[in-house]
């Protein structure tokens, strides 16, 4: 097998994240224009179709992108700081929804109440959820993560991995395999009927519980001590630690941040679809990914963006009419933009160009 | 020009005891069925495979191999292998079976009578396309993706992972053709053999091995491909395509900067191991005469990966330990432990249910422990601890 040694435009062209080299990127961003301009024909072809039908999937896909922008977040996060794609992540939103399960439905018995029981009981669940998922994703970094901080990449990437099986299955274990559900706990009548079709008040709370949660983690990490500290760590660890930043912990906040968002995530996701099961992460956390990398990974606004977008995604491929691929496709095209995005745009939508390091 | 090869490094194989051992466990493993048949207790027949399930296990152990060419040599975190074994098990029923059945009766040497309608050609030959095929669908996938690194590489691979099967999937309706039977899956297909022209012309080879022998010969032909694999691992690696494949390996940018071509290189090992693994995928379709959309999930990638990982990333007999030793764990040894657990304490656990439970904690263990495998190559090692030696004398590089 002798491969000849690399032409002189192969060995010249800088080894950089960069996907393509000048002379090919003009072609690159025309196919990129045409695909994004074949998509806001279709979108808008389904708009004047029936507006009605369009301006509902959209509300839709508003409250289900929230859930993905939580998520999402959380892979932004640690991504920012370690470089490490923490595929454990959906498996802990798994564990805040099942949390939610045991504490709101079994333990407190949600479903026997209403009003302001009601209101207390899902506010123990939503904390409870949080915290667990909080001190979840920290211990998954300290076991798994912490020691593997200085090997090769990968070394980490697959050790995440693996502890995403353990997470899942460990959720069998405890609560087996099959869906737990409960009853509706949101209140499902119309807030107002579009075309003859109800948008209901649940679609409208978890946007009350998720935007708010969206808004003050802003604040926390552009404001608060905390955040400059883990800001700082994502810059530059080594300069963060002369600055007398305590680096492992700051890594270890953000992880209990991203955790503590997927555990409301998780909790809106059980409140709002009223089931869940072990492997409920796998889909979502790879939707919340490829979020996180739509906006531009380490972004954490482009993560909340990029949710939105998933979340339209998904509702517009199912719900719309005109040409539409349907539901069963909709992975598929997750995916095929997930790659559409590190072809063409690899640093996303509102990312800096990332950093070369491998 | 070819320029003079440099002399190769050498290997472990090549002392003399690690090639008896080479040697022996390879007549194990040939003469296996008839030791199993004749001479086994019933007490350790319950803790070996028969020969069927051996048969699967060493065609996993094959699309172990087949990944360690990209996961182990080149270094590219492939977490969509699953694709590889959905192409050439489709491929296989494609070419095997009366799912073509509008298109007449195609039979070249196939293991059916002339005129049973679809297409039905000799099995051999459905196992080189489907291999070929696949290695081309690997270039396909390769060429927009291999160009990303590490850690994008692997989520991007691991959407083709499922973008594949939700083809396969959806696929009994494309634009009103019915390609793949959708979640039914394929039916029918055909088996091993030499179809019945070969058969009359030199009778010591059988027809088809379903009809005439038993499923010892599906065993030795899983073995044939194990060591085909091994052999190419081994003849690979040692050449400059595989010394490209380290280089890159060890660090992308000084092998660009010593004139290895990064993208050329990478696709030819994403060719190889897919080669393999559509083989694996063929043969084991074959096997079971039936395929479906539900045998391809992300939970078989981590399998593959995990073998790659316990053998030993980039160590060929690691990895082919690590196969043979996870493959049979899947397929037999958890059910017999299991079996032995509740027949011991009276319960009633299912032991197999929670077995990517086991594995993941296994790749956790691995990781932390022993990154390096059961039987780690040395080079390996050595990348791998590089960084535990530099610690103390730099500070941990930047990440900005």
């Amino acid at each position: 097998m002798g491969t000849s040694v690399g032409t002189a435009a192969e060995t010249s062209r800088r080894p950089s994240f960069a996907l393509v080299p000048r002379l090919r990127s003009r072609a690159v961003a025309v196919v990129g224009i045409l695909l994004l301009a074949l998509v806001a024909f279709w979108l808008v072809e389904n708009a004047v179709h029936d507006i009605r039908q369009f301006a509902l999937v959209s509300l839709n896909g508003i409250t289900n992108g929230s859930i993905y922008a939580l998520v999402a977040i959380g892979y932004t996060l640690v991504y920012g700081i370690l470089e490490l794609i923490n595929f454990a992540h959906g498996d802990v939103f798994s564990w805040g929804a099942m949390i939610t399960y045991s504490v709101a439905i079994s333990w407190l018995g949600a479903s026997g109440h209403s009003g302001i029981a009601l209101f207390g009981i899902l506010a123990v669940g939503l904390v409870c959820a949080a915290l667990f998922c909080a001190t979840l994703n920290m211990a998954v970094e300290r076991v798994a993560y912490r020691r593997l901080r200085n090997a090769p990449r990968l070394a980490p990437l697959i050790t995440a991995i693996g502890m995403s099986f353990v997470l899942s299955n460990l959720i069998a274990v405890v609560y087996g395999f099959n869906y737990v559900s409960s009853e509706p706990l949101l209140p499902r009548g119309a807030l107002f009927t579009i075309g003859g079709q109800a948008y209901g008040w649940d679609k409208l709370i978890v946007l009350l519980i998720t935007v708010p949660t969206l808004v003050s983690l802003m604040i926390v990490v552009k404001r608060t001590r905390w955040g400059k500290a883990m800001r700082a760590t994502a810059q530059n660890r080594d300069a963060a630690r002369l600055m007398g930043i305590d680096v492992d912990r700051a890594i270890a906040f953000a992880f209990g941040l991203g955790g503590a968002l997927a555990g409301i995530g998780g909790f809106v996701y059980l409140v709002y679809f009223t089931q869940g099961r072990f492997d409920l992460g796998f889909r979502i956390g790879l939707f919340a990914f490829t979020a996180a990398v739509l906006g531009g990974i380490g972004n954490i606004l482009g993560a909340a963006l990029g949710g939105y977008l998933i979340g339209f995604i998904e509702n517009y491929n199912s719900g719309l009419t005109w040409h539409a691929p349907g539901p069963s496709w909709t992975e598929s095209l997750v995916f095929i933009l997930l790659i559409l995005i590190l072809v063409f745009r690899p640093h996303g939508l509102l990312g800096e160009s990332l950093s070369t390091r491998s | 020009m070819r320029r003079p090869r440099l002399p190769a490094l050498p290997a472990a194989t090549r002392t003399p005891l690690a090639r008896l051992l080479v040697a022996a466990c390879f007549c194990a493993l040939l003469i296996y069925p008839w030791i199993y048949s004749k001479y086994l207790t019933t007490t350790l027949t319950q803790w070996l495979p028969d020969t069927s399930t051996a048969f699967v296990i060493l065609a996993f152990t094959v699309m172990g191999l087949g990944l360690n060419f990209v996961v182990g040599y080149a270094g590219l975190l492939d977490l969509g292998y699953v694709a590889f074994f959905a192409a050439g098990a489709y491929i296989a029923g494609f070419l095997a079976s009366e799912q073509f059945a509008n298109a007449g009766s195609v039979v070249f040497g196939g293991t059916v009578l002339p005129g049973t309608p679809g297409i039905h050609l000799s099995p051999w030959l459905v196992i080189l396309i489907a291999a070929i095929f696949t290695a081309l669908l690997g270039i396909v996938i390769g060429i927009p993706t291999l160009r990303l690194r590490g850690d994008y590489l692997a989520i991007v691979t691991l959407g083709f992972g499922e973008i594949i099967p939700q083809f396969v999937r959806n696929g009994d309706n494309l634009g009103g053709f019915n390609l793949t039977n959708g979640s039914f899956g394929m039916n029918g297909i055909d088996g091993l053999g030499f179809g019945n022209r070969v058969h009359h012309a030199i009778h010591a080879l059988p027809a088809n091995f379903l009809n005439e022998l038993d499923s010892r010969w599906y065993y030795w032909t899983a073995l044939a491909l194990v060591v085909v694999t091994i052999v190419s691992s081994i003849l690979l690696r040692d050449s400059r395509l595989g010394r490209a494949w380290i280089a890159i390996r060890e660090d992308e940018d000084a092998a660009a900067a010593m004139g290895v071509p990064l993208m050329r290189t990478k696709t030819l090992s994403y060719a190889i191991g897919a080669f393999f693994g559509g083989a694996a995928g063929a043969l084991i379709t074959l096997q079971a005469g039936a395929t479906s959309p539900d045998a391809f999930s992300l939970q078989v990638s981590i399998f593959v990966l995990s073998m790659v990982i316990l053998g030993g990333i980039g160590n060929v007999w690691g990895v082919a330990l690590g196969g043979i030793l996870l493959a049979y764990v899947n397929y037999k040894g958890l059910f017999a432990a299991g079996n032995t657990f509740n027949s011991t304490f009276g319960t009633n656990v299912d032991i197999p249910e929670y077995s990517y439970l086991i594995y993941g904690v296994a790749i956790v263990l691995f990781m932390l422990v022993r990154p390096e495998g059961l039987i780690p190559s040395a080079r390996r090692r050595a990348e791998l601890h590089e960084e535990e030696e530099e610690e103390n004398l730099v500070p941990e590089s930047s990440t900005a």
